[in-house]
């Protein structure tokens, strides 16, 4: 297996960012160590490594480190681009869609996600938030139609970068969907997004790195809020 | 000998736009011919612009051979993609090293901090004002690091971060008026890496004075009813 010890990640075990990068080296077949950072005391590897954002993820490649998460799952895509499926696809004009995407997704998808849980200061605030995640699942939901041409991923027969940069945040969904008191990614309003997360929550890639234990990360949830790290 | 063909680009865009000014000068560097199209933004969008971009509705939009490829460093990875060895100059963007590659789009996605935050600055008063400018402070700073003592971001040559960056240079004299600060204190090597740049064609070609930027941010405050 590849990778192995020249690869690290530092992390945190709920961060949508963090996860799509595990899926993405999960794909490629790469073993990493995996840190978790505590994010009211941040490591001095974590704040050295990335001193202009001192955020996760972090990958750490033979000691340097790649930062962004986008960013870094399109390294691993370039450096491995032997080993495994690829990540973003082939083609340019392809690859121009799937970039696209998924810069929507940490667009209105992102931004909806911290005004659900980080920035509402009032259950009107969350509301307001919680409708403009309702719109860009719509959005998705199409884009998911055109994209996959039938097939079960965003790319196409396998996973792809619009799929893993979604469903970093499929964990904090149905955390999200406990205290909203219903589901975001509904099968009445988005069948093929609800199929496709059941799907991707199977994927072997996504096993045991998408969070799926709500009452965790409720607390977790807690945790953040209290140290107010969430810009 | 039939005339070079125009690579079948076309490209939806607003004259100010520094994002459209990244697609104009990275077409440049590399040479490639295209059709720029001046759309309409503060009144009614055309329908080619909204069907291009029915999401965003925002330009830069980039038609190849009429299929649109929106957001503008999405613009510029696709241009180095789909024109590897083309255009007159087969000049890339991007540096061959995956390393290399990784630190250059790091860097391109920091530079639109400055447009955010700068626009802050002009829309807002009182602390949400003094907070823009820490902020934008913070990230002048931490480009003039990054550069160092190379002439470009690059390094010896004019590349992607250079590209991403530049069209935000005829902006920064606003922002030092509205932030009282001045970029060549601040960021010294940034500064003069910004005058560098001016001496190319592609840049000074795309780029208009900071003196008609500065009008145009005082329209767009009237527009907005900004005091």
């Amino acid at each position: 297996m590849a990778g192995g010890s020249d690869l690290k990640v530092l992390g945190v075990w709920t961060s949508p960012f963090v996860i799509r990068v595990r899926i993405a080296l999960n794909l490629k077949g790469l073993a990493y160590e995996y840190a978790e950072e505590d994010l009211g005391n941040k490591s001095a590897l974590l704040l050295g490594s990335n001193p202009v954002n001192k955020s996760v993820p972090v990958l750490l490649h033979g000691g340097r480190p790649v930062n962004e998460s986008q960013v870094i799952i399109q390294y691993i895509d370039e450096v491995w681009a032997g080993a495994g499926p690829a990540v973003l696809p082939r083609d340019p004009y392809e690859r121009a869609v799937a970039r696209f995407w998924a810069a929507y997704v940490d667009d209105k998808v992102g931004s909806a996600w911290t005004g659900m849980l980080f920035r509402c200061r009032s259950e009107e605030e969350r509301a307001e938030a919680v409708a403009r995640a309702d719109e860009a699942l719509r959005t998705l939901e199409g884009a998911l139609g055109e994209c996959s041409g039938g097939e079960p991923f965003f790319g196409g027969d396998g996973i792809g970068l619009v799929d893993v940069v979604l469903g970093g945040y499929l964990g904090w969904f149905a955390a999200i969907d406990r205290i909203i008191g219903r589901r975001l990614i509904d099968p009445a309003r988005t069948p093929l997004l609800a199929a496709w997360e059941q799907r991707f929550r199977a994927a072997d890639a996504a096993r045991g790195v998408v969070p799926d234990d709500v009452d965790k990360v409720l607390a977790f949830l807690q945790t953040l809020l209290a140290i107010g790290s969430m810009k | 000998m039939a005339e070079e063909k125009n690579e079948g680009l076309v490209l939806l865009d607003f004259w100010v736009s520094p994002f459209g000014q990244r697609c104009r000068i990275a077409l440049a560097e590399k040479g490639i011919p295209y059709d720029y199209s001046e759309q309409e933004l503060l009144g009614a969008k055309s329908d080619l612009l909204l069907r291009s971009n029915p999401i965003h509705k925002k330009i830069p939009v980039l038609l190849h051979d009429g299929r649109p490829v929106c957001e503008s460093l999405v613009i510029l990875n696709y241009l180095d993609e789909a024109f590897p060895d083309q255009g007159s100059s087969g000049k890339l963007l991007l540096p061959a090293d995956p390393y290399a590659r990784a630190q250059a789009r790091f860097w391109a996605a920091y530079s639109d901090k400055i447009y955010e935050l700068g626009t802050r600055l002009w829309k807002l008063g009182g602390e949400a004002r003094a907070q823009a400018r820490a902020e934008l402070l913070q990230v002048l700073t931490n480009l003039d690091g990054e550069l160092g003592d190379k002439p470009f971001f690059g390094g010896e040559e004019f590349g992607f971060v250079d590209v991403a960056l530049v069209p935000f240079v005829p902006w920064l004299p606003s922002y030092e008026r509205y932030g009282e600060f001045r970029v060549e204190e601040a960021a010294p090597r940034l500064a003069a890496w910004g005058r560098r740049c001016a001496e190319r064609e592609s840049v000074s070609g795309s780029l208009h004075s900071p003196e008609k930027v500065d009008e145009f941010i005082t329209m767009l405050k009237k527009h907005y009813g900004i005091e």
